[in-house]
């Protein structure tokens, strides 16, 4: 692409198209659906972390008034027999059917047993206290430690660790190793080895809109549901899966979303939905409780990283190895890979090894969270190099762009990078005002680096040319931030009409083809490439029908400006766009345009972020007073929402660094599923977040777009953790740094 | 046995049936449709049910609605009149103040009823000011920009 290419929309902040909507209250999230006949739906979650379900009695529940269904796994498919067996034993649909509504054992305190549907939500709740469930309670697995202790209890007695030869039952699932060179040789040739040992508790994405949906069936087994998710074709896939539907038959209409962060990439009430609708002949609506979110929807669970770094006096490191356990709930599945290939990704090491094991725990079966895996890989990592820059007496930025990953370097994951933004980020941080800035007493400043590969995956997308000129754009990705904004910009570009011109509708399943999940920061970039295909489509027909009108050749017709023009002829007067909608009835018919792909050539994000904090040592509280971040964006689309995503990110990177976590009792119990004590930042915690986007354009893009979603979640946690080192001397090694502990570690320092 | 309740929603008189067990949030979205007003929490920790009841503040999701009877509730959908935004609203769209949306509603209600009390508040009055109102999307830079902007808006400041 060129990069000095001038651009009408393009980098503009226009409103967004649903902005009106969303600040009147006229916009539909999850929970703001309702039909005539319809009833509410409530589940029955486990008092116990691990137990043996003896039985379950419905009677009582089934004859109270108004309580038109009950169900169980009884009622649903058994998944777990029939494929279990055709794979060894395992299959991840076991483990989602598992999850969505337990069979036999419950695996946490949360989980679903029971479900409900009556004529009113107090009737449902009523009958929730119907139900009797015998439970013989099981000893739980509640951290790394205890599950990966020699003849420790099993969660599952037949799970045999995936990638390890000859293993035994273990609450490991799965062992996974990634690198290139021998570290061993590397810190040979290291004058400072710093190794250190990391963890981090479970922290919820945090989203404010709880899960929901609303289910109508038929009976000819048409289903159709309305959900608030990050892909309602993931919930048609899943909910067809997990009962056994063909996919032609399920239609999914996509809610408006409030918030997901990778927590909304699964289904938790849809598949309950429908089965209670086809039991009671009725619509049903699910809406979680709060305390249902936190303990039955997934966070991302607890990690434990040992990381060594070895470097020469000069500042280049020489080896970098690491092992990364994360909690992945009762099923397997956490992001240990991804920890894995993103630890050591934003440097060039000759020698680096990650070893990760995926290690089951009683906890909630965690989901996708923002750059999964990679923000606590991040924390282990940066904070080292924050201590090596200390050794070393090197500056720890300029330490840092001695060894960043650019053009060229053989990431730690397996390839080459391509074009990257990694240098010109941290270079860009370095000559912010911020970094050279003033501090005070009790005050320091901490810098770290985060990465994260952005995806691209399967989009589609319509682009309707309607009569009088305007444009519809039909996308299959749910709004989760602005998208529809920066689908219409690029339209605009390559149409060259206004924006107010074109309208982007988030289609059900029945009216786009197939969409992955809003997710992996993609959207802007894959579904973006599918609008401007879909586009070049609808031009390269205005073409042809300029062309037939003016009895030329289509190649001698070309598209600017938002109108056909005859090469070389200035006489003949232009085709608009709206002129040539006018005209399509008699030019060969209705214009529309499709595209369809797997977008290849994601460009990787780098953000470098600065954070100023103030340390009292009376209480040990933390508070953050200067943030900046910079970022790689390729090209911002809309820069509002790309700032957005960075100060976002930011913030809920400062919640996890400083304040949240789950807290379990000794019972494996969650003790704080609520916004009381599970405090997520508040407007008075945090100060103004600066932003610097910066545009290395992502060569494999039209525009060059990178996917800016996730990065901003890397970086925050160890440039707290640094810049609480810078203000107080005390390196923090363990998650979150809550005033107890703050003030824990300034004691054990006075002590020395 | 449901209790009948007379009240003013947004300037226009309403009845509705209630239970004992509804709070106003639940008679407003379940009772009433009336879905702008948003649920986050329903335990008063996150503000997205924010509404203005008889001029004060308040969680909806902590009001019975059986107390609502002869009483004024201000929500969102009343902010500006028809075809009209407020310049709350207008300034959120502007700077992009809101990611996903659902906790828009309730602040931009909060934002309301602050400037109503102090028309000129400092960036630390608003923050604290709209401390009760929870957003996980956009770490609250372009919405206390939003607010002190359309402060200036509202004290007829702006150029």
């Amino acid at each position: 692409m060129n990069e000095d290419k001038k651009f009408r929309w393009v980098g503009t902040r226009p409103v967004r198209p649903d902005g009106i909507d969303k600040v009147t209250g006229r916009a539909n999230y999850g929970a703001d659906f309702a039909l005539p006949d319809m009833l509410w739906g409530k589940v029955l979650r486990s008092p116990h972390a691990h137990a043996r379900i003896v039985s379950i009695d419905l009677k009582r529940a089934r004859a109270l008034e108004g309580v038109l269904a009950v169900i169980t796994a009884e009622d649903m498919p058994d998944l777990f027999s029939e494929r279990a067996q055709k794979n060894g034993g395992h299959d991840d649909s076991n483990d989602l059917a598992q999850n969505v509504m337990a069979r036999g054992k419950v695996f946490y305190h949360g989980h679903a047993v029971a479900a409900v549907a009556a004529t009113s939500s107090v009737i449902a709740t009523k009958a929730l206290d119907l139900i009797d469930v015998e439970y013989e309670p099981l000893p739980p697995v509640l951290d790394i430690s205890s599950a990966t202790a020699p003849g420790g209890p099993l969660i599952h007695e037949d799970r045999i660790t995936q990638g390890v030869e000859d293993a035994g039952p273990s609450n490991i699932a799965k062992k996974v190793q990634l690198g290139h060179g021998d570290p061993t040789e590397g810190f040979e040739l290291a004058d400072e080895v710093i190794e250190h040992e990391f963890t981090t508790r479970p922290v919820h994405q945090g989203y404010i809109e709880p899960h929901a949906c609303l289910a109508q069936t038929s009976p000819d087994g048409r289903v159709t549901l309305w959900a608030s998710s990050q892909g309602h074709f993931m919930v048609r896939d899943y909910t067809a899966k997990l009962l056994d539907i063909d996919l032609s038959l399920i239609q999914v209409i996509p809610a408006e979303i409030g918030g997901g962060f990778g927590g909304k990439t699964t289904v938790y009430l849809e598949p309950l939905a429908v089965m209670l609708s086809r039991k009671s002949g009725r619509s049903v609506k699910m809406v979680m409780s709060r305390e249902e979110v936190f303990r039955a929807s997934g966070p991302t669970l607890g990690t434990r990283i040992k990381l060594k770094l070895g470097a020469t006096r000069d500042g280049v490191f020489t080896a970098g190895e690491a092992t990364l356990h994360y909690e992945a709930g009762p099923f397997g599945g956490s992001s240990v890979m991804a920890g894995c290939m993103t630890i050591f990704a934003a440097y060039g090491f000759p020698h680096v090894r990650s070893t990760g094991y995926d290690v089951m725990v009683n906890k909630p079966k965690g989901a996708a969270y923002r750059a999964p895996g990679a923000p606590m890989a991040a924390f282990a990592l940066e904070t080292v190099i924050d201590e090596m820059a200390e050794r070393l007496k090197i500056d720890p930025v300029d330490l840092r762009l001695r060894n960043a990953a650019k053009e060229g370097t053989l990431a730690s994951f397996g390839p080459r990078y391509r074009r990257i933004g990694c240098v010109e980020t941290l270079e860009a941080l370095r000559d912010h005002p911020h970094y050279s800035a003033p501090l005070g007493p009790n005050q320091g400043r901490g810098v770290a680096v985060g990465f994260w590969f952005n995806a691209g995956l399967q989009s589609s997308a319509g682009v309707i040319l309607n009569p009088d000129g305007t444009l519809t754009v039909l996308s299959g990705n749910p709004d989760i931030g602005g998208s529809r904004a920066s689908l219409a910009l690029m339209a605009a570009e390559e149409f060259g009409i206004d924006y107010d011109q074109i309208e982007v509708v988030v289609a059900d399943t029945q009216s786009v083809g197939y969409n992955d999940v809003t997710g992996g920061s993609r959207v802007t970039f894959a579904t973006g490439m599918a609008v401007i295909e879909a586009a070049g489509d609808v031009i390269r027909e205005l073409r042809a029908r300029a062309a037939a009108i003016w009895e030329v050749e289509a190649e001698s017709v070309v598209w600017e400006q938002g109108e056909a023009r005859l090469l070389g002829d200035t006489a003949r007067a232009p085709l608009s766009l709206a002129a040539l909608a006018k005209q399509a009835g008699r030019t060969g018919g209705p214009i529309s345009g499709r595209a369809a792909l797997t977008a290849r050539g994601v460009g990787m994000g780098f953000g470098a972020h600065i954070c100023d904090v103030e340390v009292d040592p009376e209480t040990g509280r933390v508070e953050v007073i200067r943030y900046t971040a910079v970022q790689d964006a390729g090209r911002a689309i809309h820069p509002s929402y790309v700032e957005g995503q960075m100060q976002g990110g930011a913030v809920q990177g400062i919640g996890w660094a400083l304040n949240e976590e789950y807290v379990f009792d000794s019972d494996g119990r969650l003790e704080n599923p609520g916004f009381l004590d599970y405090r997520i930042p508040v407007t008075s915690d945090v100060p103004m977040i600066d932003t610097v986007i910066v545009e290395v354009a992502n060569p494999n893009h039209p525009y060059g777009v990178r996917g800016v979603g996730e990065v901003p979640i890397v970086p925050p946690i160890p440039a707290v953790v640094n810049a609480v080192h810078a203000a107080t001397g005390v390196r923090y090694r363990d998650l979150p740094l809550s005033p107890p502990k703050v003030l824990a570690g300034l004691a054990v320092q006075s002590d020395d | 046995m449901k209790r009948h309740i007379a009240t003013t929603i947004d300037g226009e008189a309403q009845e509705f049936l209630c239970e004992d067990e509804h709070t106003l949030l639940d008679a407003l979205r379940d009772v009433l449709l009336k879905t702008a007003t948003k649920e986050g929490c329903g335990t008063g920790d996150c503000g997205a049910c924010s509404v203005i009841l008889n001029g004060r503040l308040v969680c909806a999701c902590l009001v019975l609605a059986a107390e609502v009877e002869g009483a004024r509730i201000e929500t969102v959908e009343g902010m500006a009149d028809p075809g009209e935004l407020h310049p709350l609203q207008r300034r959120f769209l502007e700077y992009g103040a809101l990611q996903c949306g659902v906790c828009t509603p309730g602040f931009l209600v909060a934002a309301k009823s602050l400037l109503e009390k102090n028309p000129d508040p400092s960036e630390k009055e608003v923050r604290f000011g709209l401390a009760g109102n929870l957003c996980r999307c956009t770490g609250y830079d372009k919405i206390v920009r939003s607010v002190l902007d359309a402060a200036a808006d509202l004290r007829g400041e702006s150029g």
